[in-house]
């Protein structure tokens, strides 16, 4: 059962068609890894899926249709994004970013143990609660905009490009927590990444988009014994 | 101040000069909590939409004079009062929904022009209903006996009350409540807000009726002070932007310290130094001297051309 | 340059021009002043459009140059017996210094910064000029009279005749050199600045000198206007120069057509008739129709702004542009696409 399909998707750019018709799905409970270049399209997925460019396309989530939700819509729906930058609150406190995810959510209790759980899978957001978030590091502030997406409670989690700019050690610890949310809480996760070993590890699915296009798709595995992609992304 | 031994002529007129320097000082107090008011109104709806407001000030003139006209049908003045405040909300995000919006991705001339527009709109509709004479406007604090009546006129001081309130209930609504914190974000990132679910449109929205309320309680405060008139928060509006662009146009600490800086400096360089009718000229050469040597303002962020 | 182009455009201003000149001879003493006053507030439209709508400058001050042409002639005129027409000119070179020193602050000032001053500007004027300080000279909040010009050579025209002419004069001439302003480098290189400031800078444009340079043009169009006005009404006092006045501009350029010369007929006959027929309309609905044309003016402002961002004029070539469909598709320097061709802002999504 997928629990996010694309068929047909098209974006543009103002004028300019960015996507010329992607075909991919994201498994319920599954990992999804969008791979490619700089420049191949990836971010645009991602962008054209949460309604931040103009998209057309057959877009469902769960079976519904949602291709011409409004941005808010999607991520109410429990669609949580992540974007490329990380998209975090630079002026607030680390502690008001994070209200900020549970901010459509009514059931204050289990907001609150949220919150706990949060602060135990990234300790070190819990020491700098009152700091402004943009005096995090990299690392740090990824780390919060992914609890920010968590606290949404999404079904689907989106992330652009997670390891961008991190150390490897950061980047080694935030897939491990990946990881743990898609295995302990049936998070679906798509990720784009231009690590492409890295997400491999983690993705049972791949596709791979090259100008817009979808090159290549299929099991992880597949993708990752690919000659091409092991030549051109994989570097051996 | 009552001396036992007798006082000589000269410290006879310090305490004169002291007392009207006091007396400056206190109604430019008066005054520049009516400026921070408006200044906050107009740093909310360019923090939200990088937007000067030109329209503010006709704003409050209209709802003073719909606060004029339920007191005129014999209602008193708190209902009134907080009737208007509650009007002035919702004509805001009327307003913004039907004026502003469609205007969102227009060029920032487009922008002012409709604002000037919708100025001139509030102006005449103001004339229109109420006539273009000057009318007085009562104050709920005058009448009653008050200790400090030599320095400050108990309306003055009540304004300054209710400016305090104000201030205080708008920074509360900020800083503590979600909704607040929502409208915040919307404002800083209206990209990330919408991915975390917040209806940026509606944040818009709801800051423009903020900013007509409080606009409107800045009105009514003047209006016992300069009286009504279609024309009357012309001055107001001008001392508001000095305020804002002084403290610094995108921050809100900085608009309030701005607001009431031009109040308090207005009225002692009218009073000692050039006289009260070039005060607005004053204003004038606040605003270009602040825009020339630190266009950020006092407390506001300095900005980056991105090329 | 979209103003008047081709054959029609060419008819279209022969047109006018003959109106113009014959108007005189067939209206009566009021409607003269009138026409003398449309051809005023023309010259200041002009100014302001060289300014805000070509240089993409926003100001809503204009009314102050006006009075510095106006309260400069006048003082001139009355205080040291200067005649007219030294007056008016030596207050317009007054006025362009005023205008090109105010543009250097203008510099640092984005778009809507310079909006904001130029409204404080709007707002101190009359204060400025009703200042105990200057009584002597400006004669305070009374203001100065004068009498109207004379015909000279004992020509057979009426006083209001010859004063018609003389705007008229000054009127096609400014409106000539503005043309040929647009038309030229200068005009591509106000738009350029307008449009793609940065862009402009690194193609060796001093953005600068331009811009500055240009405000004090457009400060002069509006001292000449000033001046002249001064002539036609007879009189100056502060209050005749608010923030009303300087609005009036902008409804003006908004309504005739940001960017295009030709509109700036079409603002001035709007901004001229339109309190005109609500004075008349006083008579049979009251006071209250003493609001109808700020009413009218904001209404049209945001109308227009939604609807026909290019005013009248560029309606009309809109429609000039469909009616002869053979034409080559001409791609507009001068008229705006308010939409696209301003300093955006930055938006979300």
């Amino acid at each position: 059962m997928a629990i996010l399909e694309a068929k047909g998707l098209e974006a543009w750019y103002g004028p300019a068609r960015a996507l010329h018709g992607v075909d991919f799905e994201v498994e319920d409970g599954g990992v999804t890894a969008v791979l490619g270049a700089n420049g191949a399209g990836k971010t645009t997925i991602l962008r054209a899926l949460s309604g931040l460019i103009r998209r057309t396309g057959d877009i469902r989530f769960r079976g519904r249709p949602i291709g011409a939700l409004a941005t808010e819509d999607v991520a109410r729906l429990g669609i949580a994004h992540v974007p490329d930058g990380r998209g975090t609150f630079v002026d607030l406190t680390v502690e008001e970013n994070l209200r900020l995810g549970a901010y459509v959510r009514a059931d204050r209790q289990s907001v609150r143990a949220d919150f706990d759980r949060m602060f135990g899978l990234f300790p070190r957001l819990a020491e700098r609660r009152r700091q402004q978030a943009g005096t995090l590091s990299g690392g740090e502030q990824q780390m919060l905009a992914i609890a920010r997406a968590l606290l949404m409670r999404p079904s689907l989690l989106m992330l652009d490009e997670p390891s961008f700019g991190l150390a490897p050690l950061v980047v080694a610890e935030i897939f491990r927590a990946l990881g743990d949310i898609n295995r302990d809480e049936g998070v679906s996760l798509l990720i784009v990444e231009q690590n492409a070993s890295l997400a491999l590890d983690l993705a049972d699915h791949a596709v791979l988009i090259e100008t817009g296009r979808v090159a290549l798709s299929g099991p992880s595995q597949m993708i990752r014994a690919d000659d091409a992609v092991r030549r051109a992304y994989l570097g051996y | 101040m009552r001396c036992a031994a007798p006082i000589s002529a000269t410290s006879e007129g310090a305490l004169k000069r002291l007392a009207e320097f006091l007396h400056q000082l206190a109604s430019g107090l008066a005054l520049g909590g009516v400026y921070a008011i408006m200044a906050l109104a107009l740093v909310m709806i360019y923090q939200a939409t990088h937007l000067i407001n030109f329209a503010q000030g006709e704003m409050a003139m209209f709802s003073t004079y719909f606060a004029w006209k339920l007191m005129d049908l014999g209602e008193p003045y708190w209902f009134a009062f907080f009737a208007t405040v509650i009007a002035s909300f919702i004509g805001g995000v009327v307003i913004e929904r039907l004026v502003v919006r469609p205007f969102a991705n227009a060029p920032i001339l487009a922008s002012v022009i409709v604002f000037i527009g919708l100025s001139l709109i509030f102006n005449s509709l103001a004339g229109w209903l109420y006539g273009f004479s000057v009318t007085s406007f009562d104050s709920p604090f005058n009448g009653r006996p008050w200790f400090g009546a030599g320095y400050i006129s108990a309306h003055e001081a009540g304004a300054v009350v209710v400016t305090l309130c104000v201030l205080a209930l708008v920074y509360a609504f900020f800083r503590l409540t979600p909704l607040g914190l929502a409208m915040r974000a919307a404002a800083q990132n209206p990209v990330s807000s919408r991915l975390v679910g917040i209806r940026v449109g509606w944040m818009l929205a709801i800051g423009w009726g903020l900013a007509a309320a409080i606009g409107s309680v800045a009105g009514m405060m003047a209006a016992p002070i300069v009286y009504l008139d279609p024309n009357m928060m012309g001055g107001v509006l001008l001392y508001a932007f000095a305020g804002a662009v002084l403290g610094g146009i995108d921050n809100p600490f900085g608009a309030v310290f701005g607001g009431i800086a031009v109040g308090v400096l207005g009225n002692l360089i009218g009073a000692y130094v050039v006289g009260d009718e070039v005060k607005l000229s004053v204003a004038l050469a606040i605003i270009i001297a602040v825009l020339v040597w630190r266009p950020s303002g006092l407390f506001g962020r300095r900005l980056v051309a991105r090329v | 340059m979209a103003d008047a182009d081709g054959a029609l455009g060419a008819l279209v201003a022969i047109a006018v021009g003959i109106l113009a000149l014959a108007f005189p001879f067939a209206a009566s003493g009021y409607h003269i002043y009138q026409g003398a006053q449309v051809l005023i507030l023309a010259v200041a439209l002009l100014g302001l459009n060289l300014l805000t709508g070509f240089n993409g400058q926003i100001s809503l001050g204009h009314g102050a140059f006006f009075a510095i042409g106006s309260y400069g002639a006048a003082i001139l005129m009355v205080k040291f017996g200067f005649p007219y027409w030294a007056a008016i000119p030596l207050a317009s070179v007054v006025c362009f210094i005023a205008g090109f020193l105010f543009g250097f602050p203008a510099l640092r000032f984005g778009g809507l910064y310079l909006a904001l001053a130029t409204f404080a500007l709007a707002v101190a004027t009359p204060q400025i000029l009703s200042y105990k300080g200057f009584d002597a000279l400006t004669g305070g909040s009374q203001g100065l009279t004068l009498a109207k010009p004379g015909v000279p050579f004992g020509i057979a025209l009426t006083p209001d005749q010859w004063l018609y002419l003389v705007c008229l004069a000054c009127a096609a001439a400014l409106y000539w050199a503005a043309r040929n302003l647009v038309r030229g480098r200068i005009g591509r290189a106000l738009v350029a600045i307008r449009d793609q400031p940065i862009a402009a800078e690194t193609m060796g444009i001093n953005a600068a000198l331009y811009k500055t340079t240009c405000f004090g043009v457009s400060a002069l169009y509006a001292g000449v206007a000033g001046g002249l006005s001064t002539l036609a009404v007879g009189f100056v006092s502060p209050e005749s120069f608010g923030l009303a006045l300087s609005l009036a501009f902008l409804v003006g350029i908004v309504v005739g057509g940001l960017a295009s010369l030709g509109g700036a007929l079409f603002g001035a006959l709007f901004i001229e008739f339109v309190p005109n027929i609500a004075d008349q309309l006083t008579v049979s609905f009251g006071d209250g129709a003493k609001a109808l044309p700020g009413a009218i003016y904001g209404a049209l402002l945001i109308l227009v702004m939604a609807a026909m961002p290019t005013g009248v004029a560029g309606a009309a070539r809109a429609a000039a542009r469909a009616l002869t469909p053979s034409r080559q598709p001409k791609v507009e320097t001068g008229g705006v696409n308010v939409a696209v061709n301003y300093e955006g802002k930055e938006k979300s999504p």
